[in-house]
C-alpha cells in the first residue's frame, strides 16, 4: 500500500512538472509540419518564469473575484487532477462517484473563469465567456455517457458498486483489458475522449489557441485582461488540464502492466500531445456554428458505444 | 410533540392577533405594530417547531389525537422522519424570509399595503404548511391543504395596485384550485375505497383500477402544487409577482409540499411498500420532461425572479426524479437505487431550500436597491453591494453543483442511484436508467451556464442603465438572513453526510427497503463518498486561500497598476456595448431555440445606414399561450352563452322557479 | 476477432455515411464498405465472389458515381446540415432497433443461420441506406443510399451463400450494376436539362 501511495505521489509530481511541456511538444511537431523550426521545447516554462516574476495590472472595473479566480481555477483543476488514476495507480482519494467530483471541480474553475471574464465589462469578455460556457455545457452529457458506458461495464464484469463509479477503476487498466479481449466498440471511447480534450483545451478545430483578438475566440479571449502572476497560474491551469484529458485517453488505452506502465502511460499522453499538433496542422478552425455538429459527432460515437456495450 | 402543538398554537394566536393592526385605521404605528407582532409570531412559532423536530430523546413517530368537532374527522397529527424532513425548511426559511421581510417592509408607507393583513396570511400559510406536513387524517389535511393553497394567493396580491401582479395571483388560485378539485377527488374516492380516514396506515383493499385512478388522481392533485410539466405554469406567474420573501418562502418550502403528497400517497397506496413499477416510470419521465423543460425555459428569460421560477420548476423535476428512480429500484428489489434516489430526493429538497430561499431574497434586495429585476438593465452592482454579490454568487455556485457547496451532494447521490440502473435486469430499462443519468448532467451543465449569466448580467461588469447607477445602498445588518443562508449552503455541503444519514433513515420509514440487495453498502459507500467530497473540497477551498494569500505577497512589493478594461484598441467603449442576458445565451439558443422557445424579432429601416433598429428577445410560455389560454377562453365562451339567462328582469326569474316547481312535480309523479 | 473488426468498420462506414453532408466523402465511404464486403466474403471463403465484388461495389461503382460527381455543380454536392443530424440519430434508433429485435428473434434461429453480430448489423446497413434514401434530397445520394440497402442485405445473404448461390449472387451484383449505371446516365441527362438536382423538383415530372 505504502509503495502504491509513493508510486502514485511520484507520478503526480511528474504530472505537475511536465504538464507544461505538453505544449512545447504541440508546437514544435506543428512547427516540424510547417517546416519551421520552431518554439524551444521549454518555452512554456519560461513564460510562466518571467509572468510570475512581474507585476499585474487590473481593470478597476472588476472586483475582488477577478484576482481570486485563477488560483481558484488552478486548484480546483490540480484536485481533479489528484482524483485520476496516474500512471496505472489508484489515487488514494478514489471514491465512488468521484469523477462526477472531477467533472464539477472543472466547472468550479470554469465557473469561475466565466465570472471574472464578466467582472471586465468587456463585450470580447462576455462574448468569450458565453462561448465558453455554452460549449462546455453541451460538451457536459457527452463527457458522462462516456462515463456511464464505462460504469456500466465494469457493473456487468462483476466489480463492486464502490469501486465501479471510481475513476481509479475506470482509467486504470481494466478497461483497456476489456477492448483487448474483444469488445472493440471501446476503442471509439479514446477518440470520444480525444474530441472532449479539444473542446475544453480550446484546441483548434474548436477554437484557435495562437491567435489573439479575434472575435472567433473563446478561451484566449476571455483572458485577456489577466496578467503576470495571474495569468501564469491560468497558463499553468490550462497546462494541467491538458494533462488531465490526455490522461483520460491514457487510461483507456494502456492497459494494467504493473510498476513499469507508467513509462507507456506518459509516452501515450505525449503521443496525444502530438495527435493534438498534427491535428492542428493539418485542420483549419470550424466555424461557430459547426462546433455544435463537432459535439454531435463525438455525442453520436459515444452513444454508438452506449448501444453496442448495453445492448449485447 | 408539546414543542409541535405550542408552535401550531403560537401561529394561530399570533394570526389572530394580527388581525388587530389590520383592521385599525393604516398609519405608522399601525403598520409597525403588525410588522412586530408578525415577525415575532414566526420567530417564537419556528423556534418552537425546530426545537420539536430536533429535541434529543423523541420517539422516531410522535403523534397527538384529540377531536376536530366536526362529524367526521379527528384532529389527528404524527411527525415521522419524512414529516420531520419536510418541515425544516418551513421553520428554518419560514423564520429567515420573515426576518427578512420584516426588515424590507419596515419602510413600506403604511396606506399603500395593509401589513396586517399581510403578516396573518403569513402566518396562516405557516401554519397551514405546518399541518399538512403532519396531518395524519384525511379532513385534516384537505383543510390544512386549503389554507395553505388559499394564503399565498392573498401574499401575492400584495402589490395590488398593479394589474400584472393581480393578475399572477389570479393564474395562481386558478392552477392551486384546479389542483385541490383532482385532490378532493381523490380523497373522496380513497375515503370511499377503503373505509378510513387515516392517512398513515398502507392500503391493503385495493383492486388495481382503484389504485391506479387514485395514483393519477394524486399525481395531478398534488403534481399541479409542486409544480410538475405541464402544470407548472403559475410558478412563472406567481414568483416574480410577489414580494421575495414569500416568494423565496413559495419556492423553498410551499411547493415541497406537493412532493411530500406525492411520496404519501405512493407509499401509502403501495401494495406490500412495493410500488408498480410503471409508476417508477412515469414519475422518473415526468420528472425528466419538467426538469428539461425549467432549465430551457429558464435560460431564455431575462427577468431574475422568473428565471428563478423556472428554475424552481427545474429543482423540483430533479427532486421527482429521484423519487422515481428510488420506485423503480423499490420495485425491482435494488436497494442501492431505492435508497440513493430517495435520500437524493430529501437532500435536494433541503439543499434547494436553502439556495433558492437565499437567491430569490438577493433577487429582492437587488428589487429594492435598483427598481427592475430586468438583467439588461443591471449589471455592476457587485461594486456597490458586495455582500449581497458574495451572497447571490454562493446561491449560484450551489445550485449550479459545483462542490464545496451542497447542491452537488445532491447531485451525486441522484447520479450513483441512475447509474446503477445499469445493473437491472433488461436492456430497456438499462438504457433509459442511463439516458436519464446523460440528461441529469446535461441539465447541471445548462445550470452552469444559466446562472453564471444570472450573476455575470446582475452583479458584473458595468450599469447597463440608471437602474443600477442609482443604487439604494444598504449595509449589511439589513441583509444578515442571507449571509446566514449563504453560510448554511456551505455548511450542508461540507456536512453532507449527516444530512445523507438523516434522510436515509427516513427513506427506510417509507419503504421497506433495508432487506434488499445493495441497500447496507449504498449507505457505507455513499456516506464515505460525502465524507470524501467534503474533505475534498476544504481542501480546494484552504488552497485557494494559500495560494491567494502568497499571490498577494509577491505582488506586495511590486504594486498592482490599474488601468482601464482592454476592449482590444477602442477607447471609446460604453456600457451599451456590454453583452447582455439575450447575447450570453446566443450560442446556446442557436442549437436549443426551437426548445427553449425563444422568439427573436428585429426591426430595421431600410438602407445601409439605419438610424433606428431594435432587436427584441422574448420567450413566452407556450403552453400557456397555445394550450390554457385557449382552453380558458372556450370556458369563457361557453360561460357567456349562458348569458343569456341571466337578464335582470324579475318576472322571467320567477317563471324559472315555477317552471322548475312544475318540472319537479311532474318528474315526481311520474 | 478479425471479423469483428470488419463489422465495427462496417457500422461505422454506415454512421459515416449519415453524418457527412459532402457527396465527395460519401462516394469513398461507399468504396470502403464495397472493401469491407469483399475481405468478409474473403474470410468466407468465397474467392470468385471477393474479386468481383472488390471490383464491383469497391471499384468500379464509386468510380461511376465519381465520374457522375464530377460533371455536376457543385452546390448540388452538400446537404443540409439540419438533415445530417436527423439522420445520425435515426441511424441510432436503427442500430437499437437492430440490436433490440437481434435479442428478441431468439438464439436458435439468430446463432444457426448467422455467426454473432451479423443479423443486426446487416439490418443496421439496410436501414441506413433506406434513410438515406428518405431523408436527403439530392438525387445522387439516392443512389447512394440505395447502394448502401444493398451493402446490407448482401451482408445478410452472406452467410447463407453455399457454391450454388454464387451465381445468383454475381447475377444480383450485375443487376445493381446496371442500375446504377441507367441512374448514372439518368443523373447525368438530368442535370443537363435541369438546373437543380433536387429530388423534390423531379415532382414537376410527374404527370
Amino acid at each position: 500500500m505504502n509503495t502504491a501511495f509513493f508510486s502514485y505521489l511520484a507520478n503526480l509530481a511528474l504530472a505537475l512538472l511536465l504538464a507544461p511541456l505538453l505544449f512545447g511538444v504541440i508546437n514544435r511537431v506543428k512547427a516540424k509540419v510547417a517546416g519551421r523550426h520552431g518554439k524551444p521545447l521549454l518555452q512554456t516554462y519560461y513564460d510562466l518564469a518571467k509572468l510570475f516574476r512581474k507585476s499585474e495590472v487590473i481593470s478597476p472595473t472588476t472586483g475582488l473575484f477577478f484576482q481570486l479566480a485563477p488560483a481558484l481555477q488552478l486548484v480546483a483543476i490540480l484536485a481533479a487532477l489528484c482524483l485520476l488514476p496516474l500512471g496505472g495507480n489508484a489515487s488514494p482519494l478514489a471514491f465512488a462517484g468521484d469523477f462526477l467530483l472531477a467533472a464539477y471541480l472543472l466547472g468550479l474553475g470554469r465557473f469561475a473563469m466565466i465570472v471574472a471574464a464578466l467582472e471586465t465589462g468587456s463585450s470580447f469578455e462576455g462574448m468569450g465567456a458565453s462561448r465558453e460556457a455554452a460549449f462546455s455545457a453541451l460538451a457536459e452529457p457527452i463527457f458522462f455517457l462516456a462515463i456511464s458506458v464505462l460504469t456500466s461495464l465494469h457493473l456487468d464484469l462483476g466489480e463492486t458498486h464502490d469501486w465501479a463509479f471510481s475513476l481509479s477503476l475506470l482509467f486504470g487498466g481494466q478497461s483497456a483489458g476489456a477492448w483487448l479481449s474483444g469488445k472493440f466498440e471501446l476503442l471509439l471511447l479514446p477518440i470520444v475522449f480525444f474530441l472532449l480534450l479539444l473542446v475544453e483545451n480550446s484546441r483548434i478545430p474548436v477554437d484557435d489557441p495562437t491567435t489573439h483578438l479575434e472575435l472567433t475566440m473563446i478561451h484566449e479571449v476571455m483572458i485577456l485582461d489577466h496578467s503576470g502572476p495571474n495569468l501564469a497560474l491560468i497558463l499553468y491551469a490550462s497546462a494541467l488540464k491538458l494533462w488531465f484529458f490526455a490522461s483520460l485517453v491514457a487510461g483507456l488505452l494502456v492497459p494494467d502492466l504493473g510498476a513499469m506502465g507508467f513509462l507507456l502511460w506518459i509516452a501515450v499522453i505525449f503521443l496525444v500531445a502530438c495527435a493534438i499538433g498534427l491535428v492542428e496542422s493539418s485542420m483549419a478552425r470550424l466555424r461557430l456554428k459547426r462546433v455544435t455538429t463537432f459535439l454531435g459527432g463525438a455525442c453520436a460515437m459515444a452513444a454508438l458505444v452506449l448501444i453496442f456495450s448495453q445492448m449485447r | 410533540m408539546p414543542f409541535f402543538l405550542a408552535a401550531l398554537g403560537i401561529f394561530a394566536l399570533s394570526a389572530l392577533a394580527c388581525l388587530v393592526p389590520s383592521l385599525l385605521r393604516p398609519s405608522k404605528q399601525s403598520a409597525h405594530l403588525a410588522n412586530v407582532l408578525g415577525l415575532l409570531g414566526t420567530l417564537a412559532g419556528s423556534v418552537c417547531g425546530l426545537l420539536a423536530l430536533f429535541w434529543p430523546g423523541q420517539p422516531p413517530l410522535a403523534s397527538f389525537q384529540a377531536q376536530l368537532g366536526l362529524p367526521f374527522g379527528t384532529f389527528s397529527l404524527a411527525l415521522d422522519g419524512t414529516s420531520r424532513i419536510f418541515l425544516v425548511p418551513v421553520f428554518g426559511l419560514g423564520l429567515l424570509c420573515a426576518i427578512q421581510g420584516f426588515l424590507s417592509l419596515r419602510h413600506e408607507r403604511p396606506s399603500q399595503h395593509n401589513l396586517g393583513v399581510h403578516w396573518l396570511f403569513y402566518l396562516l400559510l405557516l401554519l397551514g404548511l405546518t399541518l399538512v406536513l403532519s396531518a395524519r387524517d384525511i379532513v385534516l389535511f384537505l383543510i390544512s391543504w386549503e389554507i395553505m393553497s388559499l394564503a399565498p394567493f392573498f401574499l401575492i396580491d400584495f402589490n395590488d395596485s398593479d394589474s400584472r401582479v393581480r393578475d399572477a395571483s389570479w393564474v395562481y388560485l386558478v392552477a392551486a384550485h384546479l389542483g385541490a378539485v383532482a385532490l378532493l377527488a381523490f380523497f373522496v374516492l380513497f375515503w370511499q375505497c377503503t373505509g378510513s380516514l387515516s392517512w398513515q396506515t398502507p392500503v391493503t383493499n385495493l383492486t388495481e383500477t382503484q389504485r391506479t385512478l387514485l395514483f393519477v388522481l394524486a399525481l395531478a392533485g398534488f403534481g399541479a402544487k409542486a409544480g410538475l410539466a405541464p402544470m407548472h405554469i403559475w410558478l412563472p406567474e406567481a414568483h416574480p409577482a410577489a414580494p421575495s420573501h414569500v416568494s423565496a418562502l413559495l419556492s423553498g418550502a410551499m411547493i415541497n409540499a406537493g412532493l411530500y403528497g406525492i411520496i404519501r400517497t405512493v407509499s401509502l397506496l403501495s401494495p406490500k411498500g412495493i410500488p408498480p413499477e410503471w409508476w417508477g416510470w412515469l414519475i422518473l419521465l415526468l420528472g425528466l420532461g419538467t426538469a428539461l423543460m425549467g432549465i430551457l425555459k429558464a435560460l431564455a428569460q431575462s427577468n431574475v425572479k422568473r428565471l428563478l421560477a423556472y428554475s424552481s420548476v427545474e429543482n423540483m423535476g430533479i427532486m421527482t426524479m429521484g423519487l422515481g428512480c428510488a420506485m423503480i429500484g423499490q420495485s425491482l428489489g435494488n436497494g442501492w437505487m431505492a435508497l440513493a434516489g430517495l435520500a437524493a430526493c430529501l437532500m435536494h429538497m433541503l439543499n434547494h431550500a436553502t439556495f433558492k430561499g437565499l437567491l430569490f431574497l438577493a433577487a429582492g434586495e437587488v428589487l429594492h436597491a435598483t427598481g427592475t429585476v430586468n438583467m439588461a438593465q443591471l449589471g455592476g452592482l457587485a461594486k456597490k453591494m458586495p455582500v449581497l454579490a458574495a451572497c447571490f454568487a454562493t446561491g449560484c455556485a450551489a445550485i449550479a453543483c459545483l462542490p464545496p457547496f451542497n447542491g452537488f451532494t445532491g447531485e451525486l447521490t441522484l447520479a450513483l442511484s441512475l447509474l446503477d440502473g445499469s445493473s437491472l435486469a433488461s436492456t430497456e430499462r438499462q438504457m433509459a436508467l442511463l439516458l436519464s443519468f446523460a440528461a441529469l448532467c446535461a441539465i447541471s451543465g445548462l445550470a452552469l451556464t444559466l446562472y453564471a449569466k444570472a450573476y455575470g448580467m446582475v452583479f458584473l461588469g458595468s450599469a447597463r442603465s440608471g437602474f443600477a447607477e442609482n443604487v439604494h445602498q444598504k449595509s449589511w445588518h439589513g441583509i444578515w438572513p442571507l449571509m446566514v443562508l449563504a453560510l448554511g449552503c456551505l455548511a450542508l455541503g461540507l456536512l453532507a453526510r449527516f444530512v445523507f444519514l438523516g434522510t436515509g433513515m427516513a427513506a427506510a420509514e417509507l419503504f421497506p427497503m433495508q432487506t434488499l440487495t445493495g441497500f447496507s453498502q449504498a449507505r457505507t459507500s455513499l456516506d464515505q463518498s460525502l465524507t470524501t467530497v467534503a474533505a475534498i473540497s476544504g481542501c480546494v477551498l484552504l488552497a485557494t486561500a494559500l495560494l491567494v494569500a502568497l499571490r498577494k505577497h509577491t505582488l506586495h512589493r511590486r504594486g498592482i497598476r490599474f488601468m482601464p478594461t482592454w476592449a482590444c484598441g477602442y477607447q471609446r467603449g460604453t456600457s451599451r456595448i456590454e453583452y447582455t442576458d439575450a447575447s450570453f445565451t446566443e450560442p446556446l439558443a442557436r442549437v436549443l431555440s426551437p426548445l427553449m422557445g425563444q422568439k427573436v424579432s428585429i426591426s430595421q429601416e431600410p438602407g445601409l445606414f439605419p438610424r433606428y433598429s431594435q432587436l427584441l428577445v422574448k420567450a413566452p410560455d407556450r403552453l400557456r399561450r397555445y394550450v390554457y389560454g385557449p382552453l380558458f377562453a372556450a370556458i369563457e365562451s361557453v360561460c357567456n352563452a349562458l348569458k343569456i339567462f341571466q337578464h335582470g328582469k324579475i318576472h322571467l326569474y320567477i317563471l324559472y322557479i315555477l317552471a322548475t316547481v312544475v318540472g319537479l312535480l311532474i318528474w315526481g309523479l311520474v | 476477432m478479425f471479423l469483428n473488426i470488419c463489422l465495427y468498420l462496417l457500422v461505422l462506414s454506415n454512421f459515416l455515411l449519415l453524418g457527412t453532408a459532402r457527396v465527395v466523402q460519401m462516394t469513398k465511404y461507399t468504396a470502403l464498405q464495397g472493401f469491407l464486403l469483399a475481405i468478409l466474403l474473403f474470410h468466407f471463403g468465397h474467392t470468385v465472389l471477393t474479386v468481383a465484388v472488390l471490383l464491383i461495389k469497391g471499384l468500379v461503382l464509386p468510380g461511376l458515381l465519381w465520374r457522375t460527381l464530377k460533371k455536376m455543380p457543385s452546390e448540388a454536392l452538400i446537404c443540409p446540415h439540419r438533415l445530417v443530424a436527423i439522420d445520425v440519430i435515426a441511424g441510432m434508433a436503427g442500430l437499437a432497433f437492430a440490436i433490440w429485435l437481434d435479442g428478441r428473434l431468439g438464439s436458435d434461429l439468430t446463432h444457426n443461420l448467422f455467426p454473432e453480430l451479423f443479423l443486426p448489423l446487416g439490418l443496421t446497413t439496410l436501414f441506413c441506406g433506406l434513410i438515406l434514401i428518405i431523408g436527403r434530397v439530392k438525387a445522387i445520394t439516392q443512389v447512394i443510399g440505395y447502394l448502401a440497402a444493398e451493402n446490407g442485405i448482401f451482408l445478410l445473404g452472406m452467410p447463407l451463400m453455399t457454391q450454388g448461390t454464387t451465381w445468383f449472387e454475381l447475377a444480383l451484383l450485375l443487376d445493381v450494376f446496371v442500375a446504377v449505371f441507367v441512374m448514372g446516365i439518368a443523373i447525368n441527362r438530368i442535370s443537363d436539362s435541369f438546373a437543380s438536382m433536387d429530388v423534390d423538383h423531379f415532382r414537376s415530372l410527374r404527370d
